[in-house]
């Protein structure tokens, strides 16, 4: 089992130069995150959550503040920290083992133990008999299924996922969902998801962070206290649901208000006449 | 399962692709027409010699071991010739395409030197290196060179700062980045330059011989040899040779580009 880690943010900010003018991107996020959790990260496009990531797996630098794993400070990337794109990102001329053992190239240990590790997470990701498919031969999900097995092989200790079902149909999204949190438990890994899809936050977080833009700060921190797999029919499911929207829209629905607005409505109103 | 586990089938090699018939439909008629010119006697048979004559010194050529050391000196100037170029291209491209520095120090240079025909090297090559192997094998090096290199720099062009992401998080070094991800990602366009290169490398393999002809061994030779003995009929075979060689090299490179890149997803 790999080792989990704790990763501790403190006072992060990071600016952007657009056209000389500076442009706060993340003004002071501070977080830490226990080893084994798993914290979900949401907010609106814009909100910095993913450049949160590319600074925590060291695509980025030039910031302000401190990014500590175990206490480290976090200089470029590192086999510790393993990430999962929103689009797989694959090596279209290998094939799906081959790009798993991308994942171990350069880390510690014989061909053999790497060779069994590239073997067992195409097992926990069930892909079995798809290890000699080239990425064109399988679908969005089964791609982010490879994506996610070559973001574990190396065993790190920290795995982000930056919106890695953003791209799926509902349905393969539901099941990756699900796929992740046991992958998640197997290998008692320390994880941040970034994504938009709030009931996907709520499904998988420990903890939401709730984000907002310009600049990007953390809003809220939302706990999610229900035991898994969590129900998401369940009332208490739909009260944090329902909670962490709320830090959204920020205006509720006309509706609400005023409920005769209803019956002023015209055609023009219909959905299909804009 | 949510998902439905396909599985596309590999492309077929193209190269493997059978031939239209229909094909044939147009040498057949200018061969008939050709026939019928002769066998008419409208046309001055010395000149436009007759196809069966032709026939008969293919033939007789097809047994001589002087053509066939003809060929092997030709295909084998080729062959070096192309390998150097290639290398040589494929070298330049990656370093264009891949430095900002390089394409700014060489880009311009080479992009000048291109419009250069390639012809209008013979005649430096030829002061300098006089008319021996080394200037023809310099020639058709760097007629291979100028297609490679452009396709090369496309190719490195094309790779994504997605990808280039990936090699980051995974720490790639400073050669697996070049052989792990720029060139397979690059691939395709190389191997469209590569095509492109061998054609221009037996182009260049002729001309060499033709222009830079000191009496020695090739195809291109033979045709010389015809010509000052005013053999129409051997100056024909040689050009077949020549056309037929060229086919099967580019029916060989064709068929190893589809085996190397049959990742790719097939053409819709």
């Amino acid at each position: 089992m790999a080792q989990a880690g704790t990763l501790d943010i403190r006072n992060l900010s990071k600016q952007y130069r657009v056209q000389g003018e500076p442009l706060s991107v993340l003004d002071a996020i501070s977080l830490s995150i226990e080893p084994g959790e798993f914290v979900s990260i949401v907010g609106s496009s814009g909100c910095g959550k993913s450049t949160l990531l590319r600074l925590i797996i060291g695509l980025e630098g030039d910031y302000k503040g401190e990014i500590l794993l175990d206490g480290q400070h976090v200089v470029g990337t590192s086999l510790d920290r393993g990430i999962v794109f929103q689009e797989h990102r694959l090596f279209p001329w290998l094939t799906v083992e081959q790009n798993i053992a991308v994942g171990v190239l350069n880390a510690p240990g014989s061909d053999a133990a790497k060779k069994r590790a590239v073997q067992e997470h195409i097992a926990l990701v069930g892909l079995k008999g798809f290890e000699t498919a080239y990425p064109h031969q399988l679908s969005g999900g089964m791609s982010q299924r490879v994506a996610i097995a070559r973001a574990l092989v190396n065993r790190p200790e920290v795995l982000l996922l930056d919106e890695p079902f953003g791209a799926l149909d509902a349905l393969t999204r539901g099941h990756l969902q699900q796929e992740l949190e046991r992958i998640w438990r197997t290998e008692g890994i320390t994880a941040i998801l970034v994504t938009h899809d709030v009931e996907e936050a709520v499904v998988l977080g420990d903890r939401v962070i709730v984000m907002q833009p310009r600049p990007g700060r953390i809003k809220r921190i939302v706990d999610v206290p229900l035991a898994r797999s969590r129900d998401r029919g369940a009332a208490a499911f739909m009260a944090i649901k329902d909670d962490v929207l709320s830090e959204f829209g920020g205006v509720p629905p006309l509706e609400a208000i005023n409920p005769s607005i209803v019956l002023q409505r015209d055609i023009s109103d219909w959905h299909f006449s804009r | 399962m949510n998902e439905t586990p396909t599985r596309a089938p590999l492309r077929p090699a193209a190269a493997t692709r059978r031939i239209d018939p229909r094909a044939f439909a147009l040498p057949l008629a200018l061969l008939a027409l050709w026939w019928l010119l002769t066998a008419g006697g409208w046309v001055d048979t010395r000149l436009i010699v007759p196809p069966g004559n032709v026939l008969r010194v293919a033939a007789r050529t097809l047994g001589d071991p002087v053509f066939w050391q003809g060929v092997l000196f030709s295909v084998a100037r080729d062959a070096g010739g192309f390998a150097a170029g290639a290398l040589g291209g494929v070298a330049l491209g990656s370093a264009l395409g891949a430095s900002r520095l390089a394409e700014r120090l060489i880009g311009p240079s080479f992009h000048t030197l291109r419009q250069i025909s390639l012809f209008a090297w013979l005649p430096l090559l030829s002061s300098w290196l006089g008319y021996g192997e080394l200037s023809k094998l310099v020639f058709i090096a760097l007629s291979t060179l100028y297609p490679v290199a452009l396709g090369t720099f496309e190719g490195v062009r094309g790779v994504t700062l997605e990808h280039l992401d990936v090699a980051r998080v995974y720490r790639f070094s400073r050669s697996q980045l070049l052989f792990r991800l720029i060139l397979p990602a690059a691939a395709p366009q190389i191997a469209t330059g590569l095509t492109l290169g061998l054609v221009y490398a037996w182009v260049a393999t002729i001309g060499s011989e033709f222009l830079l002809a000191n009496w020695g061994n090739g195809l291109g030779n033979i045709i010389i040899k015809g010509r000052a003995a005013f053999n129409v009929e051997l100056i024909i075979v040689g050009m077949l040779a020549i056309g037929a060689i060229g086919t099967s090299l580019n029916r060989i490179a064709a068929r190893v580009e589809a085996r190397a890149l049959r990742w790719q997803r097939p053409p819709t």
